[in-house]
């Protein structure tokens, strides 16, 4: 019993994160049917400057709460510079090619910004432990766990929530849905495709950089962090439905709850068990938990 | 701040297009060129692949300069100056192989010094004998090198993994002789699962009665160990053994202190010496270290250790970690033979591995003897101590050196049948 | 047109490569094999390509490939080059058979996931087997071709060479001729329209299956190819970021010729290499520029270069 209670709780943390570092990327995809495999570099990006900033911050002697504030300020700047780069000044240029060209070229921006965050913060890794362990602990049977994790979930479901609010309640929302079902007619009805591309880019750019900033905290920032993030990311994306924000969030409790399970129990399986579930999600369901239908153009 | 950064990185670039580190070599003498392969890139750079190359750099330039203590005074090897190419070790053994050809036949290198994955030890070992280059394997671990195979042209001039394992279980025995079971946590790969089946293995050997509570195996470079800390929590197991290193350590450590996981159990960690220095505050006191090999911290004081922590210091800002001294024991194992087989009067490649087997050199970490492996294979005895967080520095107390004999296997045994049949102390 | 300049050309190049061979430099004989190893697999993925689908997961089958033979090395002491090459072809046609069933409903994005998710539990199961020395991998020593022992006769470099540049040839022959066949020109088709393709009577699913058992086998070729020339495998082989690499060849390269991809292989691993060595810290940087530059100046990959050439001549 207190493990399977165990088993919850590890799996509901585990999925906060993975929803936080996929809803970029889903969001992203689902607008302009970009698999960004840069997402990884921006999260990376993210981790480095939350790491590096809220380091700076607290070696100042500023108060220690503010480190938090600091995170996510972090993750905003990188969203707001690093975004309108990528899309503006290479990204633009490549729309309407395939989709699987598109992915090569995040692919490319992947490897260049790998490098680059080597070049700027070195390969040693950084570590800011001190938010992590400040907010206290909370105890559930003879588990202890820091109450950063529930900052983790709060943040997962508050993203979550204004998200959902913002594509469908507001006008700037429902334009972004109709870009989304047909690019083209939503141009000819005089929507300005281009401004929603560059703002859902940035915005995803900033969402990625934000799961990044939040994981800082919690381990080591060192090189090679994107590549191990970006496929987990994209397992999640993949099997939740493309582009579908309730998509994403099942998929990440799905994962999350199935990699718990697998330490707890069977911890040999834990390797891959993400793999395991997205084959068996997609052989059961071609296009993921939650997918819009279709239409075939002939 | 950050433009300061900036600029440094794109000075960085530019000093990184020719990479050979220049050197003012003699008229007559041209220099020896050396190839070194370490990881630039990905989670192996910062703990270890950098610390070689700062070290290897400083080496060089100090051998060059003729300002090694005795025995090692001569400049360069028997005089002639030494160059360093350097090359990334990331992208696999497939990608080393090529690389390495490329070393040795278009960079025309005269001899290589490199490799710290296993796997990249394992597929250019047999490579650097068809090429006929003398390459020196200077910090991978598995046994599996000269175990499985001979090679004519390769050296390890530092011990081979099975003594994490067995110091570290007779430490462990020593200091708790009344426990009852213990747990592990390893990364799943080669490295890990060898780690803990060795530990495992000489658990059972040496207390048949302990009992192993869990084994948790997350995917290397995984990040997060919430569920993971949450079975070791459950497991209660006395002791925890683990072989992690680097960022995985690091978040390790991270996430398990703030959920009192270590007020339970003893950790072990038989790879935890290189992250000393960064774990102030989040490593327990008591927790047991190793090094493989009296290194780093556990270097015992003599005027050549004295010599690598100086010329380290003013690079690298922190004391030398055991990769360091790793690639310090390739360097003067090597010079060691170069400069045997020329008092012989011939450098040929024959001369120097003639030169080269079964030879005793000294290094900052002690008598290295190359006595496996038929002369080419390092051994050294080992030390294990644990931590003492002393103003905000982590220190190492309880220090015990275990000799040779009793923490490797002799030569022509493997380790696994070493350990089975109950480690008998061999004659060296 | 230039079609029927294709097998000449490919015949003149295997033979000039087997001519020089002996006088290359050893490092370059080496970077000309794994190249046409690699170029092998880009094969393959060029008929995906033109097909419409891309796999990230042929890593599965380059590293079942090798793996198909090293294991008779490792295992069984078999180590006969003809031996492994035809373990190695069967072993990736039954398995891409199999999973073929299945990936054949899929298409885009999700064809290219659903592999990715197959080669990934490859890597997984193999880096979880000890036995095959895990991640480590292990080394395999290919020493007879066809009975006839080469080992240590000097000549095991120029052998493997020349295996090499046969298999391509004769894959790229091979694929020369399928692609102008009719399921090869089916395959187009697919990629343009697969609605009317089924409207005309031809069933999309079985092309699919075809061509991805054949770029299955082709990779699982260069994977065995690979083993030997190398000497050494490991689970890296089937890693997505593997995957990636054939793809990323196969878009640089283009798919307008069956030289494109050798020529792609080629290119991509001497960047790579001299990347390694001149800008030890920053050649992901060069390769992801590289990458840029083709797809924004050469949207049809390296070998539209040659095509306009051609015209102008």
């Amino acid at each position: 019993m207190a493990q399977l209670l165990a088993v919850l709780i590890d799996g509901l943390i585990y999925s906060s994160w993975l929803f936080i570092i996929a809803v970029g990327l889903t969001l992203i995809y689902g607008v302009m049917k970009i698999l960004n495999i840069a997402h990884g570099s921006l999260y990376a990006l993210g981790a480095y400057s939350a790491a590096s900033l809220a380091g700076y911050w607290l070696k100042q002697g500023y108060p220690p709460m503010g480190s938090y504030a600091v995170m996510v300020v972090a993750a905003i700047l990188v969203g707001l510079i690093a975004g309108p780069i990528i899309e503006r000044g290479l990204l633009r240029f490549m729309y309407g090619k395939d989709e699987i060209v598109l992915v090569l070229v995040t692919y490319a921006v992947f490897l260049i910004l790998e490098d680059a965050v080597k070049l700027i913060w070195g390969v040693d890794p950084y570590f800011i432990a001190q938010p992590y362990g400040m907010l206290g602990n909370f105890s559930i049977g003879d588990l202890t766990y820091p109450n950063y994790n529930l900052v983790l979930f709060g943040a997962a479901v508050l993203i979550g929530v204004v998200l959902a609010w913002v594509l469908t309640k507001t006008r700037q929302g429902k334009m972004l849905l109709a870009v989304i079902h047909d690019r083209e007619m939503s141009g000819a009805m005089g929507i300005n495709v281009g401004k929603v591309y560059f703002i859902t880019f940035t915005v995803g750019a900033m969402l990625g950089a934000l799961g990044g900033a939040l994981t800082a905290p919690m381990i080591s920032v060192q090189p090679g962090i994107g590549a191990e993030t970006i496929v987990l990311a994209f397992a999640v994306v993949v099997i939740g439905g493309l582009g579908s924000l309730p998509g994403a969030a099942l998929a990440a409790i799905l994962v999350g709850i199935v990699r718990a399970a697998a330490v707890h129990y069977r911890p040999e399986l834990d390797l891959f068990s993400i793999y395991l579930v997205m084959a068996v999600v997609l052989i059961v369901r071609p296009k993921g938990l939650f997918s819009a239908q279709e239409a075939r153009k002939i | 701040m950050r433009v300061a950064n900036f600029l440094k990185s794109f000075a960085f670039l530019l000093a990184a297009i020719p990479v050979a580190v220049p050197t003012l070599a003699t008229a007559d003498e041209k220099p020896i060129r050396i190839g070194l392969v370490t990881f630039l890139s990905g989670p192996a750079a910062g703990p270890f692949g950098v610390p070689a190359k700062v070290a290897a750099e400083a080496i060089v330039d100090s051998l060059n300069a003729g300002k090694v203590p005795a025995p090692y005074a001569t400049k360069g090897f028997g005089g002639r100056p030494l160059e360093l190419v350097v090359i990334d070790e990331a992208g696999g053994g497939t990608k080393q192989v090529s690389e390495f050809r490329n070393l040795v036949e278009r960079q025309d290198v005269d001899f290589v010094i490199g490799y710290i994955g296993s796997g990249d030890c394992l597929a250019v070992a047999p490579v650097a004998d068809e090429l006929k280059k003398i390459t020196i394997l200077f910090d991978c671990g598995t046994p599996r090198v000269f175990e499985d195979a001979s090679y004519k042209y390769v050296f390890r001039t530092r011990p081979h993994a099975t003594m994490d394992a067995v110091a570290g279980a007779l430490y462990l025995l020593e200091s708790r002789p009344g426990m009852k079971n213990y747990g592990g946590i390893n990364q799943n790969y080669a490295y890990g699962q060898d780690s803990w089946a060795d530990f495992t293995a000489v658990m059972e050997t040496l207390k048949p009665e302990v009992t192993v509570t869990t084994s948790q195996m997350p995917k290397f470079g995984a990040g997060q160990y919430g569920p993971e800390i949450s079975t070791l929590l459950q497991s209660n197991s006395e002791v925890i053994h683990s072989s992690l290193w680097g960022g995985d350590l690091e978040a390790f450590m991270l996430q398990a202190k703030p959920r009192d996981l270590f007020a339970r159990s003893q950790l072990i960690l038989v790879a935890g010496e290189p992250y000393l220095h960064r774990l102030p505050g989040n490593i327990p006191d008591g927790t047991i270290i190793g090094a493989r090999g009296p290194s780093g911290v556990y270097a015992p004081k003599s005027p050549l250790n004295d010599w690598l922590r100086t010329i380290y210091k003013e690079r690298g800002e922190t004391y030398p970690n055991y990769p360091a001294y790793s690639v310090a024991q390739a360097f003067l194992g090597l010079k060691t033979a170069y400069e045997k087989a020329k008092a012989g009067g011939k450098t040929e490649t024959d001369d120097i591995i003639k030169a080269f087997e079964f030879e005793t050199f000294d290094s900052p970490s002690g008598k290295v003897m190359m006595k496996l492996g038929k002369g080419h294979q390092a051994v050294t005895g080992t030390a294990y101590g644990q931590t003492r967080e002393v103003n905000g520095v982590v220190t190492v107390v309880n220090v015990k050196y275990y000799p040779v004999e009793r923490v490797q296997p002799p030569e022509g045994m493997k380790s696994v049948d070493w350990i089975k049949a109950g480690m008998k102390p061999g004659k060296w | 047109m230039k079609h029927a300049r294709t097998l000449p050309v490919l015949i003149v190049i295997a033979v000039l490569l087997l001519a020089v061979g002996p006088f290359l430099p050893r490092w370059a004989l080496f970077l000309v094999t794994v190249s046409l190893c690699y170029g092998i697999v880009v094969l393959g993925m060029m008929l995906l390509m033109r097909t419409g689908v891309v796999s990230f997961g042929h890593g599965l089958y380059y590293c079942l490939g090798a793996y198909a033979a090293g294991t008779l090395d490792q295992v069984y002491k078999v180590s006969d080059m003809a031996v492994m090459l035809v373990a190695a072809i069967v072993t990736t046609a039954v398995v891409s058979g199999a999973i073929g069933f299945l990936l054949r409903k899929y298409r885009d994005i999700f064809f290219a996931m659903l592999s990715l998710a197959f080669s990934m539990i490859l890597y997984g199961l193999l880096v979880k087997t000890s036995a095959l020395g895990s991640s480590d991998g292990f080394n395999i020593a290919a020493s007879k071709i066809a009975g006839i022992t080469v080992a240590g006769t000097g000549s095991e470099r120029y052998v493997r060479y020349a295996l090499t540049v046969v298999f391509a040839l004769v894959s790229g022959i091979f694929m020369h001729r399928y692609l102008n066949s009719h399921m090869g020109r089916l395959a187009e088709a697919i990629r343009d329209n697969e609605l009317r393709v089924e409207y005309m009577g031809a069933s999309v699913r079985n092309v699919i299956h075809v061509n991805y058992m054949i770029s299955a086998v082709l990779a699982g070729i260069g994977g065995a190819l690979a083993a030997i020339a190398v000497g050494h495998i490991d689970p890296e082989m089937a890693y997505w970021t593997t995957s990636g690499e054939f793809v990323f060849v196969g878009i640089l390269a283009g798919t307008g010729s069956v030289l494109a991809p050798f020529l792609g292989a080629f290119i991509f691993e001497t960047i790579r290499s001299f990347a390694y060595e001149y800008s030890p810290n920053t050649w992901q940087m060069a390769l992801g520029i590289t990458m840029l530059v083709v797809i924004m100046f050469l949207p049809g990959g390296l070998w539209s270069l040659f095509v306009r050439k051609r015209k102008a001549a």
